[in-house]
């Protein structure tokens, strides 16, 4: 696949691979989505804003630049922007390919870091070198106030324009708490969600700190997905609840949903309600409880996205996909195209169940 | 009877607002009446010592430094809103440019002045409306539904000479509101388009600087008419969504 390159999140002809619960694939134009669902499903998307998350300044003990990339949080409170989970990048910034990117100096707890007008300082590292857990000195007013005015978005080299908030909030993002943008809801914009409604299918959220997707170091990425604080509301638990009872398909945008939803899933499919966080790496070996579907961005294999896809469907189907996404020119990354994949038939007692 | 259900109730206790241009005027008087009232409030201005001096002087307010008229800002700015009040019901669009001072003459209004009156009374709200729609979205999905209010003029309406610059983008601004609450009143987010009449405030002053303050509206006045003109929006909606939920959440246990 090639990468999409440019920083528009709803290209007209944006694409979509779509997988039945069959495991039959057929291509679709994105913009048309909501044509694939049934009255009674339930769409649930990611609404969290996302952080301008890379900090570039110094790293004091040694004088050399670096580039902090926050990843991970342990909560999602208000007040909890004090300590974060960082990727620590050496000199440079997106230009350069994260894989090419020098290491930065040695890192130690107790160093202190100076990024614009925030002051941190490395309290631990966590099994590894570039990945470190830092607090921020000052108040949480005047730690949002200096990242909203000195960090910029995560971004990689495949997208050449510097990125600006405007690029990468979804239609739908309301609290800043995510390091990369919920990336599938860019497909959203309000027109979907108005023809939604007239189309008998549901629409909720969930709030989800999506982590960064790629460090382009093998060991770190092997680490992929840290952990991710998320919170469900009452309505929306209850909205799950309502829809599987009526025989309707949860459809979750993107995997920050699923990794949510399963990580709050009860056995009986029902999900808790109030704040969790995600531990766990969803693939072949997890089962899914909740959702049936899912809009996401093509991944690569290899990539935790892309292992998650394997909750979904086998990985003959799976390599099916990769082939037709290869031969049919689709894009990748965050402003490519997309794939909808239902789980597989087999995997889904819960569906049987509602149709006989 | 309702009424003094609705008082006892203080609808705007722990209601989340924002409030642009909040350091003097109708915005600082805003900021007042809803801190009075029980309500969370972050305000917006441009100017780092007035932002200060209205946060040392009001316990609780949170204020944020950032130009709405600025596309680079609006992110900052809702950022730094959202991070102080956690999400949001009431956004109020009160930061105004007059255009050029003395009042001018359109043929004698230079381009420059006519941009920056659109940067701020139009692109402003507009881009932070947009910015923050989803966390109003977001409230109002949860039976929390939202208000926008943006501040209006009689001068949206009438031809004044001399006020062209101000008044064009001010009767933009009137129907971009109305258009918004078209579109989005129905998903619960309403919006409202005000005139607070004739106020003792710095902007009135720099537009008519002989005008005796004593014959003008004080700007707490506008702010109670405002205030009440939103907790009437809101509670005019609000039973119904509430019952909703709890309807809801009966039907489910």
């Amino acid at each position: 696949m090639k990468a999409a390159s440019l920083p528009v999140q709803r290209p007209a002809q944006a694409k979509l691979l779509v997988v039945d619960h069959h495991g039959n694939i057929r291509h679709w134009a994105r913009s048309k989505f909501a044509e694939l669902l049934r009255p009674g499903d339930l769409i649930v998307a990611n609404d969290a804003a996302t952080l301008p998350a890379s900090l570039s300044g110094q790293h004091l003990p040694s004088g050399r630049p670096i580039e902090v990339r926050l990843a991970g949080r342990r909560a999602l409170a208000l007040d909890a922007v004090r300590e974060f989970s960082a990727v620590v990048f050496g000199a440079g910034d997106f230009r350069t390919r994260t894989e090419d990117r020098p290491l930065p100096p040695p890192l130690a707890a107790g160093d202190r870091l100076a990024l614009g007008p925030l002051r941190a300082i490395v309290t631990e590292l966590l099994n590894h070198p570039r990945l470190v857990r830092l607090e921020f000195d000052g108040s949480p007013e005047k730690i949002w106030e200096g990242l909203a005015r000195h960090g910029h978005p995560i971004q990689y080299s495949y997208v050449a324009k510097p990125l600006a908030l405007w690029d990468v909030w979804t239609p739908i993002a309301g609290m800043p708490v995510a390091f990369e943008p919920p990336s599938a809801g860019f497909a959203l914009d309000w027109d979907i969600l108005e023809s939604m409604s007239g189309r008998g299918l549901e629409f909720a959220t969930i709030t989800h700190a999506a982590s960064v997707s790629s460090t382009g170091d093998p060991e770190l990425d092997a680490l992929l997905p840290f952990d991710e604080p998320y919170r469900i509301s009452e309505l929306t638990a209850l909205a799950i609840s309502k829809a599987r009872a009526r025989g309707g398909r949860i459809i979750a945008i993107g995997t920050t949903v699923v990794r949510a939803l399963e990580d709050a899933a009860e056995f009986d499919g029902s999900v808790r309600v109030g704040e969790g966080l995600a531990t766990h790496r969803i693939g072949t070996n997890g089962r899914l409880h909740v959702v049936n579907a899912i809009l996401s961005g093509t991944h690569e294999p290899g990539t935790s996205h892309y292992d998650l896809l394997r909750a979904f469907i086998d990985d003959t189907t799976l390599r099916r996909v990769d082939h037709e996404l290869d031969a049919r020119g689709y894009r990748t990354h965050e402003f490519g195209d997309s794939v909808y994949i239902e789980r597989k038939a087999n995997a889904n007692t819960q569906e049987h169940a509602h149709r006989m | 009877m309702k009424k003094s259900q609705d008082l006892a109730r203080e609808p705007l206790s722990g209601l989340r607002v924002a409030v642009t241009g909040g350091t003097s005027g109708l915005g600082l008087a805003l900021v007042r009446e809803f801190l009075n009232r029980g309500a969370q409030v972050a305000f917006v201005a441009r100017r780092r010592e007035g932002v200060e001096r209205v946060v040392r002087e009001h316990k609780g307010a949170h204020g944020v430094v950032g130009d709405v008229s600025k596309k680079e800002d609006i992110h900052p700015i809702a950022i730094q809103l959202m991070g102080a009040l956690g999400g949001l019901d009431v956004l109020i669009n009160n930061a105004s440019d007059l255009g050029p001072t003395p009042l001018a003459l359109l043929a004698d209004t230079e381009c420059e002045d006519l941009e920056r009156a659109l940067a701020t009374n139009l692109l402003g709200p507009f881009r932070l409306t947009k910015a923050l729609l989803g966390a109003l979205a977001s409230s109002a999905r949860e039976g929390r539904e939202a208000v926008v209010l943006n501040v209006s003029s009689d001068a949206a309406v009438n031809p004044y000479s001399r006020w062209g610059a101000y008044s064009a983008s001010k009767a933009a601004l009137h129907h971009l509101s109305r258009i918004w609450n078209a579109e989005l009143a129905d998903r619960g987010i309403h919006f409202l388009t005000l005139d607070p009449g004739d106020m003792d405030t710095p902007l009135h002053a720099a537009a008519v600087p002989d005008a005796n303050p004593s014959e003008l509206k004080s700007p707490e006045t506008a702010a109670r008419e405002f205030v009440k003109a939103i907790a009437t929006t809101l509670s005019d909606r609000s039973p119904k969504a509430e019952h909703a939920v709890k309807e809801a959440l009966y039907e489910s246990s």
